[in-house]
């Protein structure tokens, strides 16, 4: 910052940086506790890279969902779009007719019809959010298991041999017992996560598209009064958020290998307890886009300690629950700290019981 | 002249659920003039210029800008065809940057080229003296400087119209003087400007035409050199030329009875007036007068123990009596209108017939409350006797405006039926109509028999309404002024002299 005038007060951080630099914190402490505890595994790169190896399409749905949360909307059938759109292609492949780039057009297919379905609906039709979503959820899901009750493996071979394909980092990795050398290995729906990481991140701070997304998340009404289409913003946002889970359910297959029923159950849940502890703020308009993986990275690592502690699974969800109150409650106490207002939850209007306006 | 005119408006009609906001109303705009449109509370200003700007859609009527009809169905439709806002509830996005709300929603460009417009932003800021970074969050400035923001982002958007709703509200002397050099400068490259303001000083310092709305109805366009500022407020208010000035305060009554109302000596209190003496005779209307912050209020505070009392004997109807807390000030027919409505006065949240009830209640006790038919009739007396402006009794207050809500608190009083009313600051914040309302009816009251006491910041206010004026300097009492045909001069000279 140059100064300048005569009365320059220090520029504050943002809102938005200050609960990134938090996230960053917490992921921090909460992985260097699992170093200090564990030692065993998470030394090894291959324990940081395979949370990235085999959650490459919770990173991606929470990616997505960050865009429509900073708009200030939620959407809560990613994690049914993701499972169907596993099925669905795996269908298409074993069917014969299909190869891995036609696949990969119907998961973008279904994604965008979602995204365009919920878009319109929430967004011209000016339908409540989460109700809609929540109808598309349970759309994805009946879709899902009416396509195909069974787990379905995907033989074809050319897909069998993108599924198997790893990338080896021949200067990094761990000597093994026998003194030999075991390089790292990443997935390609790893590169997927980064190449979307980066797009959306530009997206967000550069784009007219992503700047629009903040104002109306800060204040619908003075956006508008400023000239920004919010419709169309709210409209983009879904689609974006849609699209993104389509793309998701392809890096899934290309992850398990088979269409299941149980693909992506809970990723919508799990999406936004990612972006409230990476410092997304569930009522819009704040949230740095960088904070949606950091937040994915820090609940699966508390997965992966609970894990590790050998305690019963539902540990896991009890710790993840507590923890989510705990974020929420903090975003809360620090966004009322900096804008010295009575103490409320900062929550979106739909989820709140009553909005006023004077 | 026809291609004088930048804006036009023909029939414009404009009605919300219940409310007709706008009826028939026509509005012209010329190149290079300032347009003040004038009229109270709720008479439709905002709603006229939000159709406009396309927030608002007009149920019926034309507009033509540059001699086209043109539909704005968006802000943004607005905005491109050069038209710019500011609007009265300040339009920016508390989450973005300075720079950022100045710029956003502007021009085509799909990306942003963040060192350039906070450059062209920080230039901007400079040059017009507003105290803000443009990388701060918005949300970090004050009142006056996101309204300076607002009116910069307008100013910077090269429109052909510049629409101005209350801007100066949260400024001070200084960044209204700043303002209109700007919009003189803007008029002179021939932009057409509409400017609202509740301060009629204003008005008549910039304003080179005047449209007066009333009710949602068009009164009429003026030459603001043409029309005497009594005759705007007669306009404004709908009312006979004759019945503004009418407001002439009765020389002194003299009582029959010599024995005062009230009466103290050497009365002070922890909020640090000087001992002062005081008395107030039945049917009496007198004034504290003084600067801001010369005691006014504290020494009314002291007469209603509302701080505490430290010193001093007070006589109600010529016996001594202890008041040491509000409440023993009340069980002694004294009432108290507090200057802060926000902080003192109204529970926001409470209903209309709530609020009106609420000292009646505390002076019963709660232990004997009134019935709920009770309390409806007392309301609904109160609401049509002092014409106070409500949906229904059981409209939470805080959505009325400041002139009814002030009005809900005076009906407050008079349901106790005080001997002794302190209304200090009664008339701040509210449009002009009500403000004569009210004067007319603390004159009403007087001359009914009950004595009050009366303290505003304009003295010419005060002049027409009390009889007597004790005038205040530096928390002290420096003399005291009758008569009836003071002037402010008297006033002023009096501070003037005063203390030395
Ligand atoms: N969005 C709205 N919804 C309902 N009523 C409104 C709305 N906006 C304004 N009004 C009503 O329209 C009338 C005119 O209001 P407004 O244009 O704001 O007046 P002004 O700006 O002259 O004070 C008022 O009675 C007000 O209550
Ligand atoms: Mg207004």
């Amino acid at each position: 910052m140059r100064p300048l005038g005569t009365t320059k007060t220090q520029t504050r951080m943002s809102n938005s940086t200050l609960l990134f630099i938090i996230a960053g914190i917490i992921f921090v402490l909460m992985y260097g506790f699992a170093l200090i505890s564990y030692p065993g595994s998470f030394m090894q790169f291959q324990t940081f890279f395979d949370l990235f190896n085999f959650n490459a399409a919770l990173f991606i749905v929470t990616l997505g969902l960050c865009v429509v949360m900073i708009g200030g909307g939620i959407d809560i059938s990613v994690g049914a779009v993701c499972g169907l759109v596993t099925m669905a292609c795996a269908m298409l492949l074993e069917s014969g007719t299909g190869g891995i780039w036609s696949a990969l057009l119907l998961a973008l297919g279904i994604g965008l019809a979602f995204g365009l379905m919920h878009g319109f609906l929430i967004a011209y039709l000016e339908i409540q959010p989460f109700i809609i979503t929540l109808a598309g959820m349970f759309l994805a899901q009946g879709l899902l298991t009416t396509l195909h009750r069974e787990p379905l493996n995907v033989t074809q071979p050319a897909f069998v041999a993108l599924r198997n394909f790893t990338i080896e980092i021949p200067w990094l990795g761990t000597v093994n017992r026998r003194g030999i050398f075991i390089p790292c290995e990443i997935k390609p729906g790893v590169l997927v996560v980064v190449v979307l990481v980066i797009l959306y991140a530009v997206l967000m701070k550069w784009s007219r598209f992503g700047r629009s997304v903040y104002a109306v998340g800060g204040d619908r009404e003075s956006a508008r009064m400023l000239g920004i289409n919010v419709k169309k913003t709210i409209f983009l946002s879904y689609v974006i958020c849609g699209l993104t889970a389509g793309i998701s359910g392809f890096v899934f297959l290309m992850t398990t290998g088979a269409g299941n029923i149980g693909n992506g159950s809970l990723f919508e849940m799990k999406a936004i307890a990612a972006n409230v502890m990476g410092g997304i703020l569930l009522n819009g308009g704040v949230g740095n886009l960088l904070g949606a993986p950091i937040g994915t990275m820090t609940l699966l690592t508390i997965n992966e300690l609970i894990r590790a502690a050998g305690v019963q699974s539902n540990l896991q969800a009890i710790v993840s629950g507590l923890l989510l109150y705990l974020f929420i409650v903090l975003q809360s106490i620090i966004i009322a700290l900096r804008t010295s207002k009575r103490f409320t939850l900062a929550l979106p209007s739909w989820l709140k019981f009553q909005r006023t306006h004077d | 002249m026809k291609s004088d005119v930048i804006l036009k408006m023909e029939g414009i009609c404009k009605s919300f659920p219940g409310v007709r906001a706008l009826h028939n109303v026509d509005f012209t705009l010329k190149k290079g003039e300032i347009h003040a449109l004038m009229g109270e509370n709720g008479a439709g200003k905002s709603t006229l210029i939000k159709i406009i700007t396309g927030v608002y859609q007009k149920d019926a009527g034309q507009i033509y800008l540059e001699g086209k009809p043109v539909h704005f169905r968006s802000p943004q439709d607005a905005q491109n065809m050069g038209i710019g806002a500011v609007f009265q509830e300040i339009a920016l996005c508390p989450n973005l940057t300075v720079a950022e709300n100045i710029f956003i929603g502007r021009g085509r460009d799909n990306f942003v080229n963040w060192k350039k417009m906070n450059a062209k932003a920080a230039e901007m800021l400079d040059s017009l003296g507003i105290p803000a970074s443009p990388t701060q969050e918005l949300a970090s400035c004050s009142i006056a400087v996101q309204q300076m923001i607002a009116i910069a982002r307008a100013v910077d958007m090269d429109c052909k119209i510049l629409i101005l709703d209350e801007p100066t509200s949260s400024l001070d002397e200084d960044e209204v003087q700043k303002l209109f050099g700007l919009m003189r400068q803007l008029k002179d490259r021939g932009v057409g400007i509409i400017f609202i303001t509740h301060f009629i000083d204003q008005v008549y310092e910039i304003s080179d035409r005047i449209t007066v709305l009333r009710n949602g109805e068009l009164v009429g366009e003026y030459q603001a050199s043409a029309l005497p500022q009594i005759e705007l407020i007669a306009k404004m208010m709908g009312k006979a030329l004759s019945d503004v000035s009418a407001i002439k305060k009765q020389a002194a009554r003299k009582s029959d009875d010599s024995v005062p109302v009230f009466e103290a000596r050497g009365l002070t209190s922890a909020a640090g007036v000087r001992p002062f003496d005081f008395t107030i005779e039945k049917g009496e209307v007198n004034g504290f007068a003084g600067l801001l912050g010369s005691g006014r209020s504290e020494s009314v505070r002291a007469i209603f123990a509302a701080d505490k009392v430290t010193g001093g004997e007070v006589k109600v109807n010529g016996k001594r009596v202890k008041i040491r807390s509000p409440l023993d000030a009340m069980r002694q027919g004294i009432g108290y209108l507090p200057e802060d409505r926000k902080g003192d006065g109204i529970i926001e949240e409470l209903s209309v017939r709530d609020n009106i009830i609420l000292a009646l209640q505390v002076l019963k006790g709660f232990f004997r409350p009134l019935s709920r038919k009770q309390a409806e009739e007392l309301a609904e007396e109160f609401i049509e006797k002092l014409d106070i402006k409500a949906p229904s009794t059981n409209t939470p207050i805080k959505s009325l405006s400041g002139g009814n809500q002030q009005k809900v608190i005076l009906a407050r009083w008079l349901i106790t039926q005080p001997t002794y009313l302190i209304l200090d600051e009664p008339t701040r914040g509210i449009d002009v109509g009500t403000k004569v309302e009210i004067q007319k009816l603390v004159l009403k009251l007087a001359e009914a028999g009950m004595s009050l006491t009366f303290i505003s910041s304009e003295i010419d206010e005060m002049l027409r309404v009390c009889s007597r004026l004790i005038v205040m300097k530096d928390r002290e009492i420096v003399g005291e002024l009758t008569g009836t045909d003071l002037t402010e001069q008297d006033v002023m000279h009096m501070i003037a002299q005063g203390g030395k």
